[in-house]
Order: C-alpha cells, then sequence, then structure tokens
C-alpha cells in the first residue's frame, strides 16, 4: 500500500461518456466506496485541484473546455482517463464526432480501462495519481532548485 | 433601475452535475431569461448504425446513456422484434420488467442524492448513494455489469434469473423498502428541506402539456400519463396507476419520484409472483426490413426509438427522442423568474440526463 503523503483533490469532468464512467466516478465519493477516507475530494474548481478525472472521448465542442481547465489547474498535475472511451475512444471510436481519447487534446498519465470502470479500478487509478503526484512534485523541486 | 447581466453558466461548473451551458439573462438577483447551448456529448451514435451490424447495434444503444442503459438497450431491441415479428418468450418479458423497474430505483435514488447535495444536504446524499449501491450489487449478481449490462439481445435476453435469486432479491426489498421510508420522511418532512422545494419552479398543466413535458416531470403537474401504461414488455399483466401531484413545484416533483421508487418494488414484487418458466430468447433469422416507432417510459420519461430497416445488415436509420430533450423547454419556463441561487435545484428537477439527450 502506498503512502499518501497529501489529501489530493480531484475534479472531474465528463467529455463525452454515456454517463456510465460518471455515475462509477461519483460512486467512489460515497459511502461502499468512499474515496474521502484517503483524503480525496472532489472539487469543481479547477484552481483547487490536483487530479484531473475525466471520462468520455473528446470531441471538437469539449476540446476547448479540457484544455482551458488543463490550463488552469496548477503544477503538478495528473490527468486520469477514466473508461475506455476516455482511453482511445471505445465503443464511440467510429463516431463521425470523436476525435479520440483524452490525449488527442491534453496529456494523460493514467489510464484507466473499463466499460463501464469499476469503482475499484477508479480508485487503484487514482492511488497511483497521488504517487506520481509526489514523483512530479519532487522534479519540480529539484528543477527549481538548480 | 436594474440593470440586466448575463451570466454563462456551464458546462464545467462546481454546481453541474452534467456538461450543459446556459446564459442566464439576470436582472439582479433574478433569472429573467436562459439560453441553453448544448453539444458538448455529441458523439454521434444514431450515424454509427451504418456501420455496425443491426444485432451489435444493442451495445451502442446500450451506451446512450448509463443511467438508463437497461430501458435503451430494450426499446432498440422491442423496436427491432417488431418489425422482424419476433414474438418474445413470456420469461423474457417478465424478466424484462424488473430490470427495467431496478434501473427505475436506482436512477431515481441517484437523482435524490444529487437533489440533496444541490440544497446541501450532504448526509441525505450520501444515504440515497448507500441505497443505490444495494441495486446496482443486485444488477451485478444478476447480470455480470453494474452500470452497463448487455443482458437484451433481439429476441430475448441473454440471462435468466434463478428463481431463488427472485426470491433474494425480493427480501432485500423488503429490508430496503423500510429504510426507503424513513429516508422519504426527510425528503417530504423535514423543515429545512421543504423550504428549498416548496413554492420553487411551478410549471402548470397547461404548461407541461403545451411544452411537451414528460415522466414525472409532466406528472408533478397534474397529467396522468404514462408510457408504460401503453402496454410493453409485461406491463400489460401489472396492476399500477400512474402517479400525479396536482402542485406542480419541486417539491410535488420530489414526491412523485419517491413514490415511484416505491411504486416499482410493487411492480417488482407483481412480476415476481406471475413470472412464468421456460425459455428467454428466440432464435432471430434474417434481416429486418420496414419501420417502427417503439415508446418507452424510462425513468426520466417517454423516449420513442425509431427505426428503418432496408432488409441488410445495416439499418437506414435510427432516431431516438429523449426524455430530456422534451423536458428542456419546460425547464427553461421554470427557471424565468427565479432566484439564481435556485438554478442549481431547478435545473436537478427536471432530471436531466444531456448525454442521452445529446447521444
Ligand atoms: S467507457 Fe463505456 S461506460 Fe464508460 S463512458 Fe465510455 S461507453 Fe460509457
Amino acid at each position: 500500500m502506498l503512502k499518501v503523503s497529501k489529501s489530493p483533490w480531484l475534479l472531474h469532468y465528463d467529455g463525452s461518456s454515456c454517463n456510465g464512467c460518471d455515475i462509477e466516478v461519483l460512486a467512489c465519493l460515497t459511502p461502499v466506496y468512499d474515496v474521502e477516507r484517503f483524503g480525496v475530494i472532489n472539487t469543481g474548481n479547477p484552481k483547487h485541484a490536483d487530479i484531473f478525472l475525466i471520462t468520455g472521448g473528446i470531441n471538437a465542442q469539449n476540446a476547448p473546455v479540457v484544455k482551458q481547465i488543463y490550463a488552469q489547474m496548477p503544477n503538478p498535475k495528473v490527468v486520469v482517463a477514466v473508461g475506455i472511451c476516455a482511453c482511445n475512444g471505445g465503443i464511440f471510436k467510429d463516431c463521425y464526432n470523436i476525435d479520440g481519447g483524452v490525449d488527442t487534446a491534453i496529456p494523460v498519465d493514467i489510464y484507466v480501462p473499463g466499460c463501464a470502470a469499476r469503482p475499484e479500478a477508479i480508485i487503484d487509478g487514482v492511488v497511483r495519481a497521488v504517487a506520481l503526484l509526489d514523483e512530479k512534485r519532487k522534479n519540480m523541486r529539484k528543477e527549481a532548485a538548480q | 433601475m436594474s440593470t440586466r447581466s448575463i451570466v454563462p453558466f456551464g458546462p464545467q461548473h462546481p454546481v453541474l452535475p452534467e456538461p450543459i451551458h446556459l446564459d442566464l439573462v439576470l436582472e439582479d438577483e433574478k433569472v429573467v431569461e436562459a439560453v441553453p447551448s448544448i453539444g458538448f456529448v455529441h458523439r454521434g451514435l444514431e450515424k454509427l448504425v451504418e456501420k455496425r451490424d443491426f444485432n451489435d447495434y444493442v451495445y451502442i444503444a446500450e451506451r446512450i446513456c448509463g443511467i438508463c442503459s437497461f430501458m435503451h438497450g430494450m426499446g432498440y431491441c422491442e423496436a427491432a422484434e417488431h418489425i422482424m415479428n419476433v414474438e418474445v418468450p413470456e420469461r423474457a418479458k417478465y424478466l424484462r420488467t424488473i430490470w427495467c423497474e431496478m434501473s427505475r430505483i436506482h436512477s431515481h435514488l441517484l437523482w435524490l442524492g444529487l437533489l440533496a447535495d444541490a440544497f446541501g444536504f450532504e448526509s441525505l446524499f450520501m444515504q440515497s448513494w448507500r441505497l443505490r449501491e444495494k441495486i446496482l450489487d443486485m444488477f451485478e449478481y444478476s447480470t455480470g455489469g453494474r452500470v452497463i449490462f448487455s443482458v437484451n439481445k433481439i429476441g430475448g435476453q441473454r440471462r435468466d434469473m434463478p428463481d431463488d435469486m427472485i426470491r433474494d432479491f425480493l427480501s432485500i426489498f423488503d429490508g430496503m423498502e423500510q429504510e426507503l421510508k424513513t429516508m422519504a420522511a426527510t425528503f417530504l418532512e423535514d423543515y429545512a428541506v421543504n423550504t428549498r422545494l416548496r413554492g420553487v419552479g411551478f410549471l402548470t398543466e397547461q404548461q407541461a402539456h403545451d411544452l411537451g413535458a414528460v415522466g414525472p416531470f409532466m406528472r408533478a403537474s397534474g397529467i396522468a400519463l404514462d408510457t408504460r401504461k401503453k402496454g410493453y414488455a409485461a406491463y400489460p399483466n401489472i396492476e399500477f396507476e400512474p402517479i400525479t401531484s396536482t402542485v406542480g413545484d419541486c417539491y410535488a416533483r420530489t414526491d412523485v419520484r419517491i413514490h415511484e421508487i416505491f411504486q416499482s418494488i410493487d411492480i417488482i414484487r407483481q412480476a415476481a409472483a406471475k413470472i412464468p418458466q421456460g425459455e428467454v430468447a428466440v432464435p432471430v433469422k434474417g434481416f429486418p426490413n420496414g419501420e417502427y416507432m417503439m415508446r418507452v417510459e424510462q425513468p426520466r420519461g417517454e423516449a420513442v426509438y425509431y427505426l428503418k430497416a432496408n432488409g441488410t445488415r445495416f439499418l437506414d436509420r435510427v432516431r431516438v427522442r429523449t426524455p430530456t430533450f422534451a423536458n428542456l423547454p419546460g425547464m427553461l419556463e421554470t427557471l424565468k423568474g427565479c432566484q439564481l441561487a435556485d438554478v442549481p435545484i431547478l435545473i436537478l428537477t427536471i432530471d436531466p440526463c444531456i448525454s442521452c439527450t445529446e447521444r
């Protein structure tokens, strides 16, 4: 088990998901799975967030929104793509209005597959994101020291 | 004199559960007009039917929306079955009814939770979602999936529920009903909750009719229409009456949905008592040719599926009219004249599902 050094705040945005992964992300916050016990809090404000959870693929309309949210988040930040549609378009890959996964718009650090991604998998993704966040923070300090 | 200002709201906003964008025209704190713009979740599912076999499209139809996924799959299958003149076995029809009602309970509980969150009652939000997990467990036990089930196919169901599983479920529902009663009392009688819900967002019966509202949003304004009464799946053999209220405010809509949860449990009990033995699917041969319009009552209201087939593996056209789309004009009407602080609750009381609206 990883040592959680800080309480990560996460921001969740629904790209073009079918809501399946979306409600599973919310289910993670509620009593049965309860990620708040790890100190994870869901925030709506990008400037408060460390982890960006995103469900669903990218289309022409939401790409600027996703990019804007990403730009507003302070460094260090980690992007977690939840569900197979966020990973690479998934079942909607052939749709005319889907450009592909989230990585077509912003860099993705962690991919959580599944359709719908199970809450256990999402929590695993978040825990990994926390570890990565620590690493990024260290690197940032190093760079600043140089 | 108050000046007018326009506040953009969404698509990403702390209080919004789903990406919709509204331009709110304000006069001080009062909303005078709301102009929606949508398309953030548009994928183009309807057109995908030209590339996917009509049997495989069931999986796509399920993913129109992850909350009513079962009903979307079923609506598509029933439309295709009508075109192909396939008679689904009786047991499959009852299974569909049971799973449909379970979907309705889970959707309404989800909505109650979000509503509680919108008026800032965190523990009630958690309680609703805790109860909802029980339904998801039952879904997982019977279908293998928590939100996407893939148990529908053209010609019947892929899975059967053994009789002892149904019996187990009934006893779980007995326990749930008790917990629900406690929770319902808080929603309907708590003083603080009442002040947030009562007298907010009126929609009159005439407005509901003229604006073409559907589902609980319409029934809370006094129109007793329920597509389940039109008889699909095993509903013709089930006794129930549409639940209505005549008040038409947010409180009435909450009231209607809470009573629909109890009604759904009752329908499941009736279906469990009547379910016959037998096959759950019939083999389907050939390709569909013709067109059909299927109407299904989803948790949010009536959904319409239109299928046009040309005798090949690929359908010509699939069209879905989803309940949220029908309810948007009504929502915009209720927003007029409300206070800015009430906007989240008003958006929520139609139970918006943007992902199925935009597909
Ligand atoms: S991965 Fe599957 S369940 Fe998740 S949003 Fe995409 S289609 Fe829906």
